[in-house]
Parts: C-alpha cells; structure tokens; sequence
C-alpha cells in the first residue's frame, strides 16, 4: 500500500478547521461562489463534518460537500434514507454543520415541501429570523427514482421553491447493491446477479433528469464531484431560481461498483468522457445547454472514448468484458451513441 | 367554585351560533387556531374538511400555506416537515389514507413533533367501503399518537382546538388526532357555538411555541426545530445503545399527556360553559350502574338515550364514553366500574383472532379491579352498519339475561351485534 501524505490545509489564524455554520438572526449576506482553491480553503468549511462513516472512496461525501460550498446563506437540508443518512448521523452523533432532517426513504422531496410551506407562512407572517431560508434535499437513487419518485413529481408539480440533489450511485447500495431504477444495463448488482442465462441487469437506466424536465420546472442539470466547478455553480444555480430545481450528481461507489478506492473521481470522468454521462443543464428558457467537459466532447468529437473505457475499470461490469460478450458492449455503445446523439440535437450550445 | 356558580369567560350569547357538518366544523377550528401549514389530499368522508379549508386559503381568511399534496403519505410527510420547522401543522384523512399515512404517523410522534390530524373514522377495505367504523383508528392505536374521539359535531370543534393546546403543551410534545364518525359527524348538520377567532388565538398562546433542549455542543437551550441559528439534526439514526432511551421518554409523555387533557378539558369549561366528562372520560349514570356500557365516537349518543329510557324503568344501566383513546383511561375506568357487575364494550372494529381493541384495553384495566365485572365484546357497525335504539335495547336485554345467569361463557364473550345470519 502507498502511503501518502495529506496535503496542508491553510487555515485562517484561531479558526477551527471544521465549524458548525451558524446564521444569527438578521443576517443578512451571501456567501459568495469561491472557486480559488486556496481562498476556499481559507474562507469556507463544508457543511458536512468529518467523522462520518460513509466508506473510503465513497462519492457521495464529495458531492455533499462540494454542493454546500454552493450555498448562499441559512440552508436547510433534507436527507432520504440511505447510506448518506444513516451513515453521517448515529445517534447521538452527527456530521451535518447545519440544519438537518430525515424523515423516511421515500418522501424527501415531501418534507422538504412541508419546510418550505413553513417558511413561506413564517414570512407572511413576520416569523421568519432571515430574508430567505433555502432547503435542499440530498437523496439517493432508491430515493429518488424508484420509491422517492411520486413525493418528487409532486413537489416539482407544485412548485415549492426546493433544490433537489440525486446523488446517483446506480443501485441500492446501502441494502447491500441490489439493482434500481437506475442501475444501467448489463450491471451486476445483488438482484440482478449475472447468471448463466441472464447477464446483470436486463433493462436500461431511467431518464430521471430527462424526467425532471419534461415537468418544466425551472432549472435542471447533471453533475459529478469530477467536474467540481460546474457541480458547484449548477448547485448555486439551483438555489437561485425561484422554485424547484433539480440536480443529478453521479456518484460512484466503489464497493458497489467494485473498483479501487482511490479511482472514485477518475471512474466519474471517465463516464463523462464516454458520454455515458453527459453533463448539462436545462432551463425552460435556454433548454439544453452542454457545460464542461461534455461540451467539450461536443465541440471535438474525437474526445469521446469507447464504452469500454468506463467498463473496464469496474468489477460490476467484468463480465462483459469476455469475448463472448461483445455483442453486449456493442448493444450498450449503440445505447450511449444514441442517447448522446439525441442530447447534441436538443442542446442549443452543441455544433451544427 | 361549583358548576352553577360557573360564568364562562365566553358565554352562550357571546359565540357565534353557526350550522355546519363535521367537516366543516373541523375546518373552521382549523382556521381560528393560527395554523401555518396544512397539508391534505382528499378521501372521503374527509373532503368537505380540504375543500372548505381550501376555501378559506382562497378567499384570504387565513395566513395558512395549503399544500395540495400527491397522497397521503406525502401529506403527512409534508407536516413533520412543517412541525420541524417550527410551524403549526394540520391534516386530515379517513380509512386508506390513514392506512397510506401510517409510516409516518410513527415517525411524527417518534421525532416528537406536535401537530393536529383529523381522522373521520371509515372502514378499512376490503371490502371497499366508504362509511363508518373505527378499524382505521385501531390500526393507528401504538403509532404514539393522542387519539380523542368526538361524540358530536359541537366536541369535533371544541376538541380540534384543544388539539393543538395539548399536543404543543411542554410536558406533551406529541402530535395528537381528533376522530369522527365519517358520515355519522362528517356528513351531518349541527348548531354549534363557536368563540371569537382572537379568543382562540389566546387559548392557544398565539402562534405555536417551539420546545427547548440541550445538545452538548451549544451552552444554552436551543430550540428543537430546523433552525439555522442553531443548528440540530433531525432523525438520526439510533440503534441498540441509544433507541430505548429515545422511545421510552415518548411512553411517559404519553402519561403527562393525560394530566393536560384533564386541564385543557377543564379550561374549556372555564371558557366556554362546555366540557366532556373529566376530558378523557364522559361517564353516564355510572355510579350504581350494574350494567355499564362503554363505547366511543357518536354512538354514545343512541346509547344514552337507550340507557335513559331503562333508567326509567329502574334498570340500573349506565354508559361509559372513552374520549381518550390513547392515552388509554385505565385509572378513571378503575374507578369509575369499581361497582358494577357487568360490563360490555361496544367495539366498531374487529381483530380477526382476537377481541377489539377496545374490549382488550378495558380488560386490561379491569384485571386490576377489586370487583372484576364479567366483561363482554359487542362488535357492531362495521362498514357503516347504522346502531339503532332497538339493537341497544336488544344488547341490553341480553345483557340482563347474562347478569342474572352471573356468567358468559369463553365462546360467547365475542358478540356481533346487527349482523345477518
């Protein structure tokens, strides 16, 4: 094993390196976006402490707190049940530096409209200790896709002004990786096991963003901990619209996916460099706009890699790496090409 | 001071009189009792509460935020949200919804959090049915919850506002339903007295307070709520070493709570000139009853006529209505039943493989009395099945028979009242 040093945080003189966040009443300031890595270190702490119990290599924690570098004052934040949940506050321990609430697996998106409801009638009322209050949930993909998905139609139908973050890890991993909504084809999971006859799971990864936008709420986007500043401004952006605002963080887990530990971040850039995972935006008045490394990919198409390259680095997918499973890779290629295709046509940004 | 010396703060001539069903009277509580968010999707015989209260958001009565959630899961999701916030939460249900609602029944109570839910009582499917009996509150009896049970529509509004005193009251901090008979109450039309909207205001110390607690990494009390001042979490993840220490708390509230009832109930009184027995028990001729009957919701109604009408004839009959549920009277039943000989509990909901819930909770009380009365099940009306003064009548002549007889047998303690073949 290598043993690395962890680089030196600089911090600001007689300030701890790790704070609870804390909104006097009547304050009134925005944070500000910091993307100087020096100034961030200096200047901010994430909301998530450490401590936690999330696994080594886990993205999830990085999407978190990468997401809280993107808030812009008092945040309330709302989890689903799920690894993130349970693992970040056993009782009577918690790693959340602000407010936090969990209620159940599938009604996330349900409390954090209740919270908003509860905001808005503080206000009319002259309760309310700040100018605004945002809310911002952080769910999985069990959450979000499968059990979790009628509370989040409804929220996005109703409107309430709430950032909702997917934090994607394609199966459900805190169970154990058995296969969900979002699981993609052909991958191992504990319920779609690759047997004899059937090789993983049989049916495609739900279009949950694609979803999202089709209820016209006012701001979507994909992301990954990979691509660190567009994640950050997409958050920033989700809190500022007025209304719900829907983001969709990829987040490897490597237990799941079984891959190294320390490739977390690289098997996130490669599935954006695959055009597995495009990264985007939409709002009803841009529609689809690439952003980043996607649209890059878009400008200079020779930077797309092969399928194989987000495949081969993880275990879930080893199968499909024999020979007499070529014809798979090759179905799933088609599967990315055509889904990548079909997202040039839409995004207004792409080349003509 | 005795009851004839009594001047309610709000006599009868100072409240309004109004007409309205239930539902409408349950609404209307709602709007006077400065709730901040309710959130409610329609079942019947609940809706003319959604709708009428939509009604009030519409025409700008209320400062109440009105989330037309996608079910019932969600609106119950949607108040322990709300509550956590730190705001005044409402909803209401029947039957399927209660049933969709009950994961998160558990969760409201266990996160302590307080806040009003009106349940117009309706069976549960299957068979689909859309009328009265209690099977959906027996599935919510263990969910934490305060469980008060209206007779009329007049106590559906009297009991909704004192709701929220007692499940917000510091020693409580639960959240805490109010049920009617669905149809019975919910569809019925009653004169009621209703106070002054800043009356209620007042009962209710304003807007909601929120509890104080200590956490060990602030120095002062903070409150218990999502509050970015003070930042706490919400619904942590408690296992072997610590879940006990967190449920047990709720069981001794559960008890405070009874105390708080018996005041509220007391300090209606002084408002109104109205209240239900000693809050959680509304006993009738029950001192030298030999027969006591013991039921709850709007049925008490025809069984007090019934047991009237026997008194008489010199029958010595009398009626125990249960207005709290959960917390369950045991002490007052004790007390109350420490002189009769037999007592029969009129259940309207069934446990297939077992006695009602109630008659298992009376049981329960009774086994610690000195008298021991021979006790008997009645379950009736079920799916709506209307309890006529007849079939009373009937269940009391029986009941006669048994007391001269001085026993029921093992096999006929479990009785159905009204049913074909």
């Amino acid at each position: 094993m290598v043993v690395k040093t962890l680089p030196e945080i600089q911090v600001k003189k007689g300030e701890p390196p790790y704070k609870i966040w804390i909104f006097e009443p009547g304050e009134k300031k925005e944070l500000p976006l910091i993307f100087n890595l020096r100034q961030l270190a200096e200047q901010r702490r994430p909301a998530l402490l450490p401590g936690h119990r999330m696994c080594a290599g886990c993205a999830a924690p990085i999407v978190v707190k990468l997401a809280s570098f993107a808030f812009r004052g008092p945040t309330i934040v709302v989890t689903a049940t799920g690894c993130l949940e349970v693992s970040t506050t056993i009782y009577p321990y918690t790693s959340w530096a602000l407010p936090w609430i969990h209620n159940a697996f599938e009604n996330a998106a349900a409390t954090a409209s209740g919270i908003e409801a509860a905001i808005k009638a503080m206000k009319k009322t002259g309760r309310l200790k700040y100018e605004n209050v945002d809310v911002v949930v952080f769910a999985g993909d069990g959450g979000t896709y499968d059990i979790g998905f009628q509370a989040l139609s409804g929220m996005a139908e109703r409107g309430h002004d709430v950032l909702y973050i997917l934090y994607d890890n394609e199966a459900y991993m805190n169970t154990g990786i058995q296969r969900s909504g979002g699981t993609p084809k052909y991958a191992w999971t504990t319920t779609s096991p690759v047997g004899r006859v059937i090789p993983g799971k049989s049916e495609n990864k739900k279009p949950i963003a694609d979803i999202m936008v089709a209820h016209r709420i006012p701001y979507v986007a994909t992301a990954t901990p990979a691509h660190w500043m567009d994640l950050v401004k997409k958050v920033r952006k989700g809190i500022e619209v007025n209304g719900p605002a829907f983001i969709h963080a990829l987040s490897s887990c490597d237990r799941g996916w079984r891959h190294e530990e320390s490739i977390s971040v690289e098997v996130l850039r490669r599935a954006v460099d695959t055009c597995y995972f495009p990264l985007w935006e939409w709002s009803p008045e841009t529609g689809y706009l690439l952003t980043d490394r996607s649209l890059v990919i878009a400008r200079n198409p020779s930077l797309k890699q092969p399928i194989e390259k987000f495949l081969e680095v993880q275990g879930r997918f080893r199968h499909l790496l024999r020979p007499e499973n070529k014809e798979l890779v090759k179905q799933l290629q088609e599967y990315v090409d055509a889904t990548w295709n079909d997202l040039l046509k839409r995004a207004s940004n792409a080349p003509r | 001071m005795s009851e004839l010396e009594l001047v309610p703060k709000y006599p009868r001539e100072k409240q309004t009189m109004i007409n309205v069903n239930g539902d409408e009277a349950i609404a209307y509580a709602v709007k006077q009792s400065y709730v901040d968010v309710v959130a409610a999707y329609p079942i019947t015989p609940q809706t003319i509460i959604v709708e009428k209260f939509s009604e009030f958001v519409a025409n700008g009565e209320t400062h109440t935020e009105f989330v037309a959630v996608e079910s019932e899961h969600s609106a119950m999701s949607a108040c322990v949200g709300a509550a956590a916030s730190g705001a005044r939460a409402f909803t209401a249900t029947s039957s399927q919804g209660l049933a969709l609602m009950v994961e998160v029944l558990y969760i409201a109570s266990g996160l302590r959090l307080p806040m009003v839910l009106a349940v117009v009582n309706r069976a549960l499917s299957a068979p689909i049915n859309i009328h009265n009996d209690h099977s959906d509150a027996y599935l919510m009896r263990d969910a934490g919850w305060i469980m008060l049970f209206a007779e009329n529509v007049q106590e559906a509004y009297d009991t909704t506002i004192q709701a929220f005193k007692i499940s917000e009251h510091p020693d409580v901090q639960l959240p805490a339903s109010v049920h009617i008979d669905g149809f019975f109450l919910s569809h019925t039309l009653e004169n009621i007295y209703t106070l002054p909207d800043e009356a209620v205001y007042d009962f209710l110390g304003g807007p909601r307070k929120i509890a104080k607690v200590r956490v060990d990494y602030f120095d002062e009390e903070v409150n218990y709520a999502l509050d970015p001042a003070r930042p706490l979490s919400i619904g942590n993840l408690a296992l072997y070493d610590y879940y006990f220490e967190i449920k047990v708390p709720q069981v001794l509230s559960m008890r405070k709570a009874e105390e708080v009832i018996k005041e509220v109930n007391e300090e209606w009184y002084k408002l109104t000139g109205r209240k239900y027995g000693n809050g959680l028990v509304d006993p009738f001729m029950v001192e030298d009853a030999d027969i006591v009957i013991i039921a709850m919701g709007s049925s008490a109604g025809t069984v007090r006529s019934v047991v009237k009408k026997y008194r008489e004839k010199g029958v010595k009959v009398g009626l125990l209505r249960i207005r709290s549920f959960r917390p369950f009277p045991h002490k007052d039943i004790v007390e109350l039943l420490s002189g009769s000989k037999l007592v029969a509990v009129m259940d309207k909901g069934i446990g297939p493989g077992q006695y009602g819930a109630l008659y298992l909770d009376v049981a329960a009380s009774l086994y610690h009395s000195k008298s021991k009365p021979i006790l008997v099940d009645y379950v009736y009306g079920l799916g709506g099945r209307d309890l006529s003064p007849e079939m009373v009548e009937q269940m009391i002549n029986n009941l006669l028979k048994d007391l001269e007889k001085g026993y029921i047998l093992e096999e006929e303690r479990l009785r159905f009242l009204g049913v074909r073949g």
